[in-house]
C-alpha cells in the first residue's frame, strides 16, 4: 500500500491506474474468494438439503441414540476429547478449534498491520504464530477424522435387507458407506465439508509458511512492501470464516 | 531526520489498526461463547437456528469486514464482492425447498 505511487496519470492503461483503488493481485484473489464461496455455499446448502429430506430426531435429547433413520444431533457425536477417553463434553474439542482458528486470524491481521509499518521482524513473529495455528488447528482435525472413523466401543446396531431377509449388524465408526451416527450422508458430508475445508487451512499454512520464508529473507525488506502478506492473509481469513459457517451449520443446528 | 519522522506517524496510525483487530477478536470471541450457551440451554427449533444464522452473518460481517478489511475499501468492490452472494441466498431457499419436498415423498 505504501510503495503504490502513481507517477504517471496519464497512463490509464497498463496497470497506470488500479481499479477500484486495490491492486492487481488483490482483486484477483478477492474474485477467487468469491468463487470459492460457491463452491463452499453448494456444498453447505446440498447438506441442508440432505439434512431436511431425513426426519429429524424427535425425542428427549438425553434419550437420544444413533440411528440410521433419522438425522442425529451435533452434540451427541463430536462429544469425545483427547486422552480423556469416556468423559461426554459435547463439542468442546470443535470449540477449541474454533478458538484456534480465529486466533490464528487475529495474528494473521497482526502481521499484516506490521507489512504495513515495514515491521520485519513483528511480520515474522506473527507469521509464526499464524502458522503455529494453521498446524494445531489441522492436529485437531486428523483426531477428529481419525475417532469418528474408528467410532464408539459400543457401535450401533443397524438392519440391513441381505437376500430378502433383515439381518442385524453392529457398525462402528463411518467411512462414505457405512455410519455408525447417523444416515450414511451425514458421514459423507463431514468427511467432503470438513475435508475441503482442512485442505483449504492446509494450502494456507503452506502459503504461510512460504510468506513467512519471505519475509525472513528479506524478500519483501528489498520489494519495499509487504503486499504478498496481505493477500495471502485474505485467503487465509477466508479459511476461518469458512469455518465460522461450517461450525454453525454442521455442529451447531 | 526524514525518515525519524515517518516512522514515527506510522506508529501512531498502527496502535489505532491494533487496537480494532483485538476487539474484533473479542467480539468473534464472546459471540461463539454465546453459541455455545445457546446451544445447550435453547430447545431445537425455527428460533434457535434464526439465532444461530444471525450470529453467524454477524461474526461473517466482522471477518470480512475488519480482518479482510473490506468495510474500508472502495464502495464499487464491496459491490463487487457482496452482490454475487445472492445467489448463495437463491441456492439456500431453492434447495431448502427440494429438501422439504423430498421429505414429504419419502
Amino acid at each position: 500500500m505504501a510503495a503504490t505511487a502513481q507517477p504517471n496519470v496519464k497512463n490509464v492503461w497498463l496497470g497506470g491506474v488500479e481499479p477500484m483503488k486495490a491492486s492487481y493481485g488483490k482483486l484477483m484473489m478477492w474474485f477467487f474468494l468469491v468463487s470459492d464461496t460457491f463452491t463452499f455455499s453448494a456444498l453447505l446448502v446440498s447438506y441442508g438439503l440432505v439434512r431436511y429430506s431425513y426426519p429429524a430426531y424427535a425425542g428427549k435429547v438425553v434419550d437420544f441414540v444413533s440411528s440410521p433413520t433419522y438425522w442425529p444431533i451435533p452434540e451427541k457425536v463430536f462429544d469425545a476429547l483427547p486422552f480423556l477417553h469416556g468423559l461426554h463434553a459435547p463439542l468442546v474439542f470443535v470449540g477449541i478449534m474454533t478458538f484456534i482458528l480465529i486466533f490464528s486470524s487475529v495474528t494473521m491481521v497482526l502481521a499484516v498491520e506490521a507489512g504495513h509499518r515495514n515491521d520485519r521482524a513483528t511480520v515474522e513473529k506473527y507469521m509464526l504464530w499464524t502458522l503455529l495455528g494453521g498446524a494445531t488447528f489441522l492436529g485437531c482435525q486428523a483426531w477428529e477424522w481419525t475417532h469418528f472413523i474408528h467410532g464408539t466401543e459400543g457401535g450401533t446396531v443397524i438392519k440391513e435387507l441381505v437376500d430378502g431377509s433383515w439381518v442385524s449388524k453392529t457398525i462402528f465408526g463411518a467411512n462414505l458407506t457405512e455410519n455408525q451416527y447417523g444416515p450414511p450422508a451425514f458421514a459423507d458430508f463431514f468427511f467432503f465439508i470438513t475435508g475441503f475445508h482442512g485442505t483449504h487451512v492446509f494450502s494456507g499454512v503452506v502459503l504461510n509458511f512460504l510468506v513467512f520464508y519471505r519475509t525472513a529473507t528479506g524478500t519483501y525488506e528489498r520489494r519495499g512492501h509487504y503486499e504478498m502478506v496481505e493477500k495471502v492473509g485474505l485467503y487465509w481469513h477466508f479459511v476461518d470464516l469458512v469455518w465460522v459457517f461450517v461450525f454453525t451449520f454442521f455442529y451447531l443446528v | 531526520m526524514a525518515h525519524v519522522h515517518e516512522h514515527e506517524v506510522d506508529e501512531n496510525a498502527g496502535a489505532e489498526q491494533r487496537k480494532a483487530i483485538w476487539r474484533t477478536f473479542w467480539i468473534l470471541l464472546i459471540l461463539t461463547a454465546v453459541e455455545f450457551l445457546i446451544a445447550f440451554t435453547l430447545e431445537a427449533g425455527a428460533l434457535k437456528t434464526a439465532i444461530f444464522v444471525g450470529m453467524t452473518i454477524v461474526k461473517a460481517f466482522y471477518i470480512v469486514g475488519e480482518f479482510m478489511h473490506l468495510k474500508h475499501e472502495v464502495k464499487s468492490l464491496i459491490w463487487a464482492i457482496l452482490i454475487p452472494c445472492i445467489f448463495v441466498v437463491w441456492l439456500l431457499i431453492a434447495l431448502m425447498r427440494e429438501g422439504g419436498s423430498i421429505f414429504d415423498l419419502r
